[in-house]
């Protein structure tokens, strides 16, 4: 039995702050530290947007592609490492907000940044099995970066949502593979505001070593190259490993450009390969073929092959797609920022 | 040389690569530098008569003091129960660990005796690695206010731009000429050559000092199999000698001194050095010196007597630091590009000429080289090292 994606929905905060702005906020060369990541600017999610809101928004859109009852969805799994709640899941919420519950099964997921795509393995499995019609799978963040941290100019939110099913398939997922080991690359603790990393250590042995792994050991297994591909989406910590590895696995540019968001909206952790791969939906064609290869620290990559079916016709022309979500520019300084993403001490008046 | 000093050789070399070895421990380097050079000096355990370790920061970054005895025990040692001692100096840990190591068979204590420096610098964050670093700095008057090696070496280039009128082209000359050197060398970090103007074009750091002219801080890890000379001779067919040895010291802040652009330790160093060997600067073929950053080579090779006060920017600038100049420095590719891994680097220092001498440093050579020097400095040289190794 094919499984696949049915559906897709997306959301990126509407709010962005420029690389320039947090640079020059911390005496640093923006234009330099835009170029060496190649990240221009990133999302700011608003006051009243958390991984909650960019998950029911995503989900909400991919149903409305499709013409699908909600009571047919069995389960729901939202990967994100911010989630709101540190006990007390996300994905219930969602469950209610998109009228599947409560005949269905959810948990929330945390693998760094690549919990959205084992939520999109543990649906192929529950469809594939046949336990259930129809699984969504979410990944979205609202990530953290430490004031004047490095992480700060690429960490960002946003999200997205897929439907998995055998039915009606837009893109078919032939193989899927995964690659992962004890890798301390970056990590929060329990309690901790921000993430801790190790530097230089995340590219070589953790992002790379990963990402180049898995897609590697992908291609073997759907015995494919990469010529074959139409488009391939990595993920993106900045706007350079992707490309890098890419490069690595014999990628072009053109290949890689559909699904590479980070320039223009950063780092959106366990949203990133999610919204890259919705932004190649938004293009494909019937027929194409599609590699994703997501990875997060700790650490693991998985990688999808997919192939891009007849049925995307039926979707195609249904908004919002990716680009005009990232399109939606309002820019704000670092002061609104700050305030946004609760960065000030608030103390109480005397 | 005092006639009550006994001559010593060096019959075994080892080394292992420079850079962010993420997947080697500070044991394992050792052990590995370590057991190359007894394999190559072809000696058993039991001809072992004690071992000496350079290493700076295991103590802050990795939370283990007692390197010595660690070293040895995993290079399979700790049964010999021989004398073992870690030496440190800063940035000189390696050189001076090397120093004591040829003494203590030069004054006749022991025969045979291997010498390491091994380092795991990049385990740590960055701010660790910076605090141990700086550790080496006068921490009261220095590292307390916020000084960093890159801040007190660009006040002693400034100082030398201003009285010795030494340009930013110039140091960009010795970063360049040192990447174009490790080019040539499998065991280097940056094994990549390099255009001055791309030195020139880096990230400010401490102004006048960019990105690269800034050494890194690796992992990596180096050793010596020294032995009496007559002895040398039985074990091995081409025995390097150290023919000279001197160690200077300085005040240990910067400020302390009458002038930011001198380092008077090397002078005090190098004086001993030529002097116990007779020999003298010109005769030198090929010299590893302590470029952690480009001033510092500049301000080295004018303390060793290589050139006047003034005139090493602008003879590195003409190509006499390199292949077909006055005298090559860094063959290796130095601090710069080589790497700097602080308690292996005077040894690795030691590596590369004892190779230079013995016609074995491959595309590297410089061809008929019979006289060698190695530099090695801690802080901002209040401690310096200089060595004089030959072949008759």
């Amino acid at each position: 039995m094919d499984v696949g994606i049915v559906s897709y929905g997306a959301y990126v905060p509407r709010f962005k702050i420029t690389t320039q702005e947090i640079a020059s906020v911390w005496g640093a060369d923006g234009e330099a530290m835009a170029r060496g990541l190649n990240v221009a600017s990133k999302s700011v999610p608003g006051p009243d947007e958390d991984v909650i809101t960019i998950s029911v928004e995503s989900a909400r859109q991919a149903l409305n592609r499709v013409d699908i009852d909600a009571a047919d969805i069995g389960a729901i799994y939202t990967g994100s490492e911010s989630h709101p709640y540190a006990v007390k899941p996300t994905s219930t919420v969602v469950a209610e907000a998109i009228c599947a519950a409560p005949d269905l099964t959810a948990a929330d997921y945390e693998f760094a940044c690549k919990a959205g795509t084992a939520a999109i393995q543990t649906c192929m499995g529950l469809v594939g099995s046949g336990l259930i019609d129809y699984g969504v799978a979410i990944g979205a963040d609202t990530s953290q970066g430490a004031p004047g941290d490095a992480l700060e100019y690429s960490a960002s939110a946003g999200g997205a949502a897929f439907l998995i099913g055998a039915k009606r398939i837009i893109a078919t997922i032939n193989h899927t593979y995964s690659f992962t080991t004890d890798t301390p690359d970056f990590w929060r603790r329990e309690g901790q505001k921000y993430p801790r990393h190790g530097g230089r250590f995340t590219g070589k042995p953790a992002y790379f070593r990963h990402v180049q792994t898995c897609g590697a050991k992908t291609m073997e297994k759907a015995g494919t190259k990469a010529e074959d591909y139409d488009h391939v989406v990595f993920h993106q910590p900045n706007g350079k490993f992707p490309l890098r590895a890419g490069k690595v696995l014999g990628f072009s540019r053109e290949q890689i450009a559909a699904g590479l968001l980070t320039p223009r909206i950063g780092n959106t952790y366990s949203g990133a390969v999610p919204l890259g791969l919705s932004a190649i939906l938004d293009v494909a064609q019937p027929g194409q073929r599609i590699l994703a290869v997501a990875y997060g620290s700790g650490a693991g990559s998985d990688g999808f092959d997919l192939t891009v079916t007849d049925e995307i016709a039926n979707l195609r022309d249904v908004p919002p797609k990716v680009d005009q979500l990232i399109d939606r520019m309002e820019v704000v300084n670092y002061a609104t920022y700050a305030k946004y993403r609760g960065k000030f001490l608030l103390g109480v008046a005397e | 040389m005092s006639p009550k000093l006994r001559e010593v050789a060096i019959i075994g070399t080892g080394m292992t690569k420079f850079g962010e070895l993420w997947d080697k421990s500070l044991r394992e380097l050792g052990l590995a530098a370590g057991l190359q050079a007894i394999h190559e000096a072809n000696i058993g355990s039991e001809d072992i008569d004690a071992m000496y370790v350079g290493n700076m920061s295991a103590g802050v970054l990795l939370q283990q003091e007692h390197v010595g005895a660690l070293i040895a025990d995993y290079c399979g040692l700790a049964e010999r129960h021989i004398p073992t001692t870690r030496v440190e100096a800063a940035s000189a840990s390696g050189g001076l660990a090397f120093r004591h190591a040829y003494m203590s068979i030069a004054g006749g204590f022991y025969d045979t005796v291997v010498v390491g420096g091994a380092e795991k610098m990049t385990d740590s964050s960055e701010s660790q690695t910076g605090t141990s670093v700086i550790a080496g700095s006068d921490e009261e008057w220095e590292a307390f206010y916020g000084a960093t090696f890159a801040a007190l070496h660009a006040m002693c280039a400034r100082g030398h731009m201003d009285e010795h009128g030494t340009t930013r082209e110039q140091l960009s000359a010795v970063a360049a000429k040192n990447h174009n050197h490790a080019a040539n060398n499998p065991l280097a970090q940056f094994p990549f050559p390099m255009k001055p103007e791309a030195v020139t074009a880096s990230g400010l750091v401490a102004s006048p000092l960019r990105m690269m002219d800034c050494a890194p801080s690796s992992d990596g890890a180096a050793a010596l199999v020294l032995c009496e000379a007559e002895r040398a001779k039985e074990l091995c067919e081409n025995p390097v000698l150290i023919s000279g040895s001197g160690q200077g010291s300085d005040t240990i802040a910067l400020h302390d001194r009458p002038k930011l652009c001198h380092f008077p330790a090397i002078e005090h160093a190098a004086a001993a050095a030529f002097l116990q060997a007779g020999r003298k600067p010109a005769e030198v073929a090929v010299a590893e010196v302590h470029d952690n950053f480009t001033i510092s080579e500049i301000m080295a090779l004018e303390g060793l007597g290589f050139f006047p006060h003034g005139k090493a920017g602008p003879a590195t600038e003409s190509g006499e630091t390199t292949y077909g100049g006055k005298v090559v420095v860094n063959s290796s590719g130095g601090l710069k590009a080589r790497g700097h891994a602080p308690g292996a680097t005077g040894i690795a220092q030691a590596v590369e000429i004892t190779h230079q001498l013995q016609g074995r440093a491959d595309k590297r050579q410089v061809d008929g080289a019979t006289l060698g020097l190695c530099e090695n400095h801690g802080g901002t040289a209040a401690t310096a090292v200089v060595h004089l190794l030959e072949v008759r």
